[in-house]
């Protein structure tokens, strides 16, 4: 399994260890492995966040992660891939993302890393929803996440 | 029957989650909005069809599912 939402906390490091295991990562095939971590800031467009809920849409969800991290693969020449997506209510210094790609050279794990993560922001359906002191709010847009942005 | 949903932001401007009707000829996502929303389509809008994005001239057919929703801020 490439993909998966979670209700609860997850530690990223351990899940990592886990999939490399299973998928016979660590005997010497993959050479190079990529791994982004994405965890809930405290504050946000100038103002302290206390919770943050994860809206997203059931089946379409897991559908969109699991076609951008097949294409990914097939596009960057990469090995393997893995998501995790937490949703639901998420508190500050949790990790939401992990995204970890696993390739022969760094090459191809660093772009194939940056590539799903870039894929999910942009079209995998997410909706955060912030609390704040001032009350609650939908967060409007994405940040930028590419180099030359 | 065409089966239509909304998320997050939309679903609180439009005030409900989900709503059915009767796919007629010739209907396409854009028909969908217009039909059960009826006001202008915000700006940024974006639809799905069976669980993937598409176009709002995208066909729509009886058992469809549709969806609206703000642009994703997921990651």
């Amino acid at each position: 399994m490439r993909v998966r939402l979670s209700e609860g906390t997850f530690d990223p490091w351990q899940e990592l260890a886990g999939f490399r295991s299973r998928h016979g990562l660590d005997r010497g095939k993959a050479g190079a492995a990529s791994v982004f971590v994405g965890t809930m800031r405290d504050f946000n467009d100038g103002q302290g966040v206390e919770r943050m809920f994860l809206e997203h849409y059931p089946g379409m969800t897991e559908r969109s992660l699991e076609a951008i991290v097949e294409s990914t693969l097939r596009d960057c020449g990469a090995l393997e891939a893995f998501v995790i997506h937490r949703v639901g209510d998420i508190a500050p210094g949790e990790d939401i993302v992990l995204v970890a790609a696993f390739a022969t050279h760094r090459a191809e794990a660093f772009t194939a890393c940056r590539a799903i993560m870039e894929a999910l922001k942009r079209d995998a359906p997410f909706w955060k929803r912030e609390s704040t002191p001032a009350g609650d709010r939908w967060v409007s847009g994405n940040t930028p996440g590419s180099l030359d942005a | 029957m065409v089966h239509v949903k909304f998320f997050a932001g939309l679903a609180e401007q439009v005030g409900f989650r989900e709503t059915t009707l009767e796919a007629g000829e010739a209907l396409d996502v854009a028909g969908v909005w217009q039909r059960v929303v009826g006001s202008e389509r915000p700006s940024r809008l974006r639809c799905a069809r069976n669980l993937e994005h598409c176009d709002f001239g995208e066909p729509v057919r009886d058992g469809d599912e549709i969806a609206f929703f703000p642009p994703v801020t997921g990651g």
